[in-house]
């Protein structure tokens, strides 16, 4: 695939929110329909603008969380001290409009050609853009196994839970909680660390590729971890969302 | 605020550059390392956005937005590669 | 023309007193960190605070000698140039006075230099004559890293990106020469009253 037509440059556009699905407490997904969508690449992302009626102008970046073919949709994680996700997850209504452009990223996409197993490596909302990778690896038929370890707070914080857990098909989703467990929980616990990433992740000699994704310091110690594994560096992409700390 | 990497100024490269860059490669100017842009340490909340090196932390882009209009510096750049060839 | 985002504003703030707030500007709450690189972590044993004239050293101080000058509480308004601006902030530091009344110094502008590389230039004028303090607390605690700590410069009636974090000295110059965002296309001066947000103001 010779990559996302780019009209020379970005154009902004207005797209209506046509649907909103609370995933979890803090986080929403919202399907929009642009006027004018080439279509996207799954891992991608798409800049949001808002204005408020002063001209004040806040702009974001989300990644998209459908896979290529399927509607656009994003998905939002509410920060509480932020300015803009509070409103895309708490205010914004359907039938509003929403500035957006893209789609945007070349470096952090997966194509089915390339069938390398698959290493995913989620932090928080980190999971959206692997979410992407996996609906269209499905929605391809692609049969590159893969591995998702998705690392949470608690098990109410995890986003896309019941479809994520309807894998078979080549898929193992593993979930690490790092700050609270249901009783009973047999999955794993903490953060990622080295012990982890080897019990969970496609040894090196696999010749693996890794999508890891979610707040920098995650990205930094996941990234590194897999390095530590035998991963070239260039296997491991990276996408950093900055934050908090994170989970 | 924890920095972030060059995925997130993919919108502003386009901008620049008329073309997608996160996947481009670039060399360093300080210590030569060579990576995908992405892959730059990025610095947005300052007066101006701040691209570093990954491996030896010196700049080696600035983006200024002065009254609509982005300066760019790319000084720090020993070579920046063709857009779509990564 | 972008559409108006139905329902959307900026962070609710308390509404600034009229006159208070140069225009451009609308008041935070918050304490944004703003930076363009790593936040530096200089162990005070080596920390020491310079006046220079052209590069040449005219008198140090290490972090003991500089906490055992006198210090001043100093109550300001500040103002970013990103726009926002935050009413009676509090800190304690050193008057640049203080310092200059200790060298021998000449010289028409300064170049503030820091930890991380940072520079940022001002005319002598503009940190003289009770205008400009090396703050070591904020808000009644040892001012934090990332908002420029051990010290930064203080210098509130110019735009903040002047107030120099992780300052470790002043180097006297007869040339107004610009700084790191000067060089970028940041005004050399900085008014927050007459808007000198970029060159050309």
């Amino acid at each position: 695939m010779a990559g996302t037509a780019l009209r020379g440059r970005l154009t902004w556009q207005v797209a209506t929110v046509a649907a909103l699905t609370r995933e979890t407490a803090s986080v929403c997904t919202i399907v929009l329909e642009p006027p004018d969508w080439a279509g996207h690449r799954a891992g991608q992302h798409l800049d949001v603008r808002l204005t408020a009626e002063d001209g004040y102008r806040a702009e974001r970046s989300y990644s998209i969380a459908s896979a290529p073919g399927e509607r656009l949709a994003i998905t939002v994680e509410r920060l509480d001290d932020g300015e803009v996700s509070p409103y895309l997850t708490e205010d914004l209504q359907v039938g509003d409009e929403l500035e957006l452009r893209g789609p945007i990223g070349g470096y952090f996409v997966w194509e089915p050609g390339d069938d390398s197993p698959l290493t995913l490596l989620a932090g928080g909302s980190g999971v959206v853009p692997l979410r992407s990778i996996l609906r269209y690896r499905l929605r391809t038929g692609s049969a590159v196994p893969a591995r998702l370890l998705y690392s949470a707070r608690a098990l109410p914080d995890v986003i896309y839970r019941d479809e994520l857990g309807q894998h078979h098909d080549g898929v193992q989703v593993s979930y690490t909680l790092t700050r609270s467990q249901p009783p009973g929980w047999t999955g794993h616990t903490g953060r990622i660390n080295a012990d982890l990433l080897a019990n969970v992740a496609w040894p090196a000699e696999a010749n693996p590729v890794a999508y890891v994704c979610g707040p920098t310091s995650f990205v930094e110690t996941a990234a590194a971890g897999l390095v530590g594994l035998g991963y070239p560096p260039e296997r491991v992409k990276t996408e950093r969302f900055g934050g908090t700390g994170g989970p | 605020m924890e920095p972030l990497d060059g995925n997130a100024i993919g919108g502003l490269l386009i901008d620049v550059f008329g073309a997608e860059m996160t996947g481009v490669s670039g060399t360093c100017g300080y210590c030569g390392n060579t990576g995908p842009v992405a892959e730059l340490v990025v610095y947005r909340q300052a007066p101006g956005t701040v691209a570093r090196c990954r491996a030896c932390g010196n700049i080696v882009m600035v983006f200024v937005e002065v009254r609509g209009t982005t300066c760019v510096d790319l000084m720090g750049m020993a070579s920046l590669g063709q857009p779509g060839a990564a | 023309m972008s559409p108006i985002s139905r329902g959307f504003h900026r962070r609710r703030a308390p509404e600034g007193e009229a006159g208070r707030l140069p225009p451009g500007q609308y008041l935070t709450e918050g304490f944004p960190v703003l930076s363009a690189g790593p936040t530096p972590h200089t162990p005070l044993a080596n920390w020491t605070f310079s006046i220079t004239r052209s590069g040449a050293s005219k008198g140090s101080w290490s972090w003991q000698e500089f906490q055992a000058l006198p210090a001043e509480d100093v109550t300001a308004d500040i103002h970013c140039v990103t726009r926002w601006s935050k009413f009676d902030t509090g800190w304690r530091g050193v008057s640049v006075d203080t310092l200059l009344d200790r060298v021998e110094h000449d010289g028409r502008y300064v170049m503030a230099f820091c930890d991380g590389g940072y520079t940022t230039n001002l005319p002598l004028d503009d940190v003289t004559g009770g205008k400009a303090w090396v703050a070591f607390d904020y808000d009644g605690q040892a001012l934090a890293p990332e908002h420029g700590g051990p010290a930064r410069l203080l210098v509130p009636h110019l735009y903040f990106w002047k107030s120099a974090k992780w300052v470790r000295g002043l180097d006297l110059r007869d040339t107004d020469q610009p700084g790191f965002w000067e060089t970028y296309g940041y005004h050399m001066y900085g008014d927050p009253w007459r808007e000198q947000r970029y060159a050309g103001d």
